[in-house]
C-alpha cells in the first residue's frame, strides 16, 4: 500500500519540508477565522452581562444597544446593593459551602481512602453504590427531603441545608478523591513502612503532602457546587434566610426587573467563582474522566 | 526469586522478607493478609460517610417510594392526618393523564436535542481547536473556561436579559440582518421556541466541559495511525470516521451518558426562565413534579413522577456504569 501512495507524497516532501505551502497557509487562516467566531459567540454572554454591568443604566435601555461599552460607572452595583440585602444572603452561602466543604472533605477522605487502599468483601458494592448516587437528579430527592426537614424541625436552617448539601457533595468528594489516591503509588507508602512508619504514620507523612493539591482542588470545586446551588436553597429556606443563588433569581422590584443592576448582581456573583473555577479546573477536567481513553 | 537465593542456606532468611514483622505490630499488616484480615478498618473508615449517607440520601429515597404509593397533601404535612396508603392510585393517576405523557415527551425531544447539539457541537469545537494557532486557541478556551464556570443561575439571569423581548441584545442583533424584524418579538410566549432558548442556554454551559474533555481525547489519538489511514487514501471523513471516533468512544459514551442525566434533570434553567412559574407548555418532568407537589400540594403524585423520572434514567446510568465498569474504573 506504501508504494501505490508513495509518488505524491515524495513529490509533496520536498515543498513542505522548508516552508508551509501557501495552501496550508491559507486553509489555517480559514480555521483561525472560525476559531474567533467561535470564541465571539461562546464568550459573548459573558461580555454582555459585564458590559450591562458597567455601562449607564439609561444606556441598557436601549432598543438598540451599542455593542461596545458605553461609559463605565458603578452606580449599577451600588443600585444592586440596595434593592436587597446582598452582604446577608453571601454570608449565609459562605457558612453553608465551607461546613459542607470541611465535613465533606474530613469523612469523604476517609471513605476514599477505604475504597482506594483496602481489599475487603464489599468493596465494589460501596463503590458502584458511591457512582449511582450521584446520578440521582437532585430534583427527584426533593419531596421526601423537604419532609425529611420538616419532621426534623430543620426546615429554615442553614444546619438543615448543610445536611441536604451533604447528598451531592459526599459522593463528589468521596469518588475524586478515590481518583487522586489511585494515582499516588501504593510503593510509596509500603516504602516508608518498611523503614518503620505505621500505616498511619506513612499516611500522614506520604500519601498526604501528595494528596494535598487534590484535597484543595475537590474543595474548592466541592465549594464551587454549594455555592451555585438554588432548588434546595429556595425550597429549604424563607425568604428571610435566602442564599445567594436565590438573591440574585428574586432580583425584581415592583417596577420590573432592572437589568443593569441585575447583570451587576451577576457579576459579583461569577467572577469570584469563575477565578476560582480557573484555578482548580484543570485538575479536574483530568480526574472528572481519567482513564477513559485508556480502554 | 534469583538464583542466589537458592543458594543461601536455608536458615537465613532470604533479603527481601527480613525484616519479618514482629507479630503485636499493629496497623501494619502484610499485604497478603490484608483481605484475610477482614473489614474492620475499611469499614471503620467508611462508617462516617455511610452514616450520612443513610440519613441524608438512603432515608429521603426510601420515603420517596412509600410517598409514591400514599396520599399525602397539606393535611398530612402538618400532621391532621396520618399518611394513607393508596397503592397504585398515584402511578394510575399520573400514567393516566395524557398530560404526563406530553411532558415526558416534551422532556425527552429537550435533553435528546440538548444532548446531540453539545456532544456535535463539542466535537466539533474540539477538532477545530487541534487546526488553529495557538493564540486562537488560548482566546477560545479561556471564552470555554469562563462560560463552564459561570453559575447556572448567572447564566440564566444572563440569557433572559439577551433574549428579554423589548431590550434584549439578541433581538438587536438578529434584526440587522436583512429581512429580519423580530423587534419587540417575546421568544418565551410560545412554549416550543422558549424551550429553544433555554436549549441553548443548557448547550452553551455544557459544550465547554466536552470540547474539553474530547481535546484531552484526541491528543491521544496516534498521529501515525492517522498518517497511515491517509496514505491509504483516507480523506477527512474517513480517518476521522475509522481511527477518531473508534479510539474516542469510551469518552463519548461517558459524555453522552453524563449529558443525558444532567439535560433530564435541567430544573433551574426552566424555573428561573420563567420567573418560577413555568407555563404548561414549558413543563418538562422535573418542574412537574416539584409543580404537583409544591404548588398543587399533592405530594404522593409528585413523588411518583419524580420516581418515574428516576427509572426513565436507570437505563442511562447502567450504560454509564457499565463503561466505568470496562475501563477499570471501578476495578
Amino acid at each position: 500500500m506504501t508504494t501505490t501512495a508513495a509518488p505524491p507524497r515524495a513529490a509533496d516532501r520536498p515543498s513542505t519540508r522548508p516552508f508551509v505551502p501557501a495552501r496550508k497557509r491559507r486553509a489555517k487562516a480559514g480555521w483561525n477565522v472560525l476559531g474567533l467566531l467561535v470564541f465571539l459567540v461562546v464568550g459573548f454572554p459573558v461580555y454582555w452581562m459585564l458590559n450591562t454591568a458597567v455601562k449607564p443604566a439609561k444606556d441598557a435601555i436601549d432598543p438598540d444597544p451599542s455593542l461596545l461599552p458605553t461609559g463605565l460607572t458603578l452606580s449599577n452595583f451600588r443600585r444592586a446593593l440596595d434593592i436587597a440585602d446582598f452582604w446577608g444572603p453571601v454570608g449565609r452561602s459562605l457558612v453553608v459551602s465551607l461546613t459542607v466543604v470541611l465535613i465533606g472533605i474530613a469523612v469523604g477522605m476517609l471513605a476514599a481512602l477505604a475504597i482506594s487502599r483496602f481489599a475487603f468483601r464489599g468493596r465494589k458494592v460501596v463503590i458502584v453504590a458511591i457512582l449511582a448516587v450521584q446520578m440521582i437528579p437532585l430534583v427527584a430527592m426533593i419531596i421526601p427531603v423537604f419532609l425529611l426537614l420538616n419532621d426534623l424541625g430543620q426546615y429554615d436552617r442553614l444546619s438543615g441545608l448543610i445536611l441536604t448539601y451533604l447528598t451531592f457533595i459526599l459522593p463528589f468528594t468521596v469518588w475524586t478523591l478515590r481518583g487522586f489516591i489511585v494515582n499516588i503509588p501504593r510503593e510509596l507508602e509500603e516504602a516508608a513502612m518498611v523503614d518503620g512508619c505505621s500505616r498511619t504514620g506513612a499516611f500522614v507523612r506520604v500519601v498526604f503532602p501528595l494528596l494535598a493539591p487534590g484535597l484543595v482542588a475537590t474543595s474548592v470545586y466541592g465549594f464551587i457546587q454549594a455555592w451555585n446551588e438554588y432548588l434546595y436553597a429556595l425550597m429549604l429556606m424563607s425568604q428571610q434566610k435566602q442564599t445567594a443563588t436565590v438573591w440574585l433569581a428574586n432580583f425584581t422590584t415592583k417596577h420590573g426587573t432592572e437589568y443593569a443592576p441585575m447583570m451587576a448582581g451577576a457579576t459579583m456573583m461569577a467572577v469570584p467563582i469563575v477565578v476560582l473555577f480557573l484555578l482548580v479546573q484543570r485538575k479536574m477536567a483530568a480526574g472528572l474522566t481519567a482513564g477513559a481513553v485508556k480502554g | 526469586m534469583s538464583a542466589a537465593n537458592t543458594t543461601t542456606p536455608a536458615k537465613v532468611p532470604p533479603p527481601r522478607q527480613a525484616p519479618p514483622p514482629p507479630p503485636d505490630t499493629p496497623g501494619r499488616p502484610p499485604r497478603r493478609r490484608r483481605s484475610a484480615a477482614g473489614g474492620a478498618v475499611p469499614w471503620g473508615l467508611l462508617a462516617p460517610c455511610l452514616l450520612v449517607l443513610v440519613v441524608v440520601l438512603g432515608y429521603p429515597l426510601v420515603r420517596l417510594v412509600t410517598l409514591s404509593f400514599q396520599k399525602f397533601g397539606q393535611s398530612q404535612l402538618w400532621g391532621f392526618q396520618p399518611a394513607e396508603n393508596v397503592g397504585f392510585d398515584n402511578f394510575a393517576t399520573v400514567l393516566g393523564d395524557s398530560e404526563f405523557w406530553v411532558v415526558v415527551v416534551r422532556t425527552i425531544v429537550f435533553a435528546g436535542g440538548s444532548v446531540l447539539f453539545t456532544m456535535v457541537i463539542g466535537m466539533l469545537i474540539a477538532l477545530l481547536l487541534q487546526r488553529v494557532s495557538g493564540w486562537v486557541k488560548t482566546l477560545v478556551n479561556i471564552a470555554l473556561v469562563a462560560s463552564w464556570g459561570m453559575p447556572v443561575i448567572v447564566a440564566t439571569t444572563v440569557f433572559k436579559w439577551l433574549f428579554d423581548s423589548d431590550y434584549g441584545v439578541f433581538n438587536a442583533l438578529l434584526s440587522k440582518l436583512p429581512g429580519v424584524d423580530v423587534v419587540g418579538h417575546n421568544w418565551f410566549a410560545s412554549g416550543p421556541q422558549g424551550l429553544a432558548v433555554i436549549m441553548l442556554l443548557v448547550v452553551w454551559g455544557a459544550v465547554p466541559f466536552v470540547v474539553i474533555t474530547l481535546g484531552a481525547g484526541l491528543t491521544q489519538v496516534p498521529k501515525e495511525m492517522e498518517e497511515a489511514a491517509r496514505l491509504d487514501g483516507a480523506g477527512a471523513w474517513g480517518v476521522f470516521r475509522y481511527v477518531t471516533l473508534p479510539i474516542l468512544k469510551p469518552i463519548i459514551v461517558m459524555l453522552t451518558t453524563l449529558s443525558v442525566i444532567w439535560d433530564m434533570g435541567v430544573f433551574p434553567q426552566v424555573f428561573v426562565m420563567r420567573n418560577g412559574h413555568p407555563e404548561a407548555e414549558f413543563q418538562v418532568l422535573t418542574t412537574y413534579s416539584y409543580d404537583k407537589a409544591f404548588v398543587v400540594n399533592d405530594y404522593g403524585q409528585g413523588s411518583a413522577i419524580a420516581l418515574v423520572t428516576v427509572l426513565l434514567l436507570l437505563g442511562v446510568v447502567a450504560v454509564y456504569m457499565r463503561q466505568m465498569l470496562k475501563i477499570g474504573e471501578v476495578e
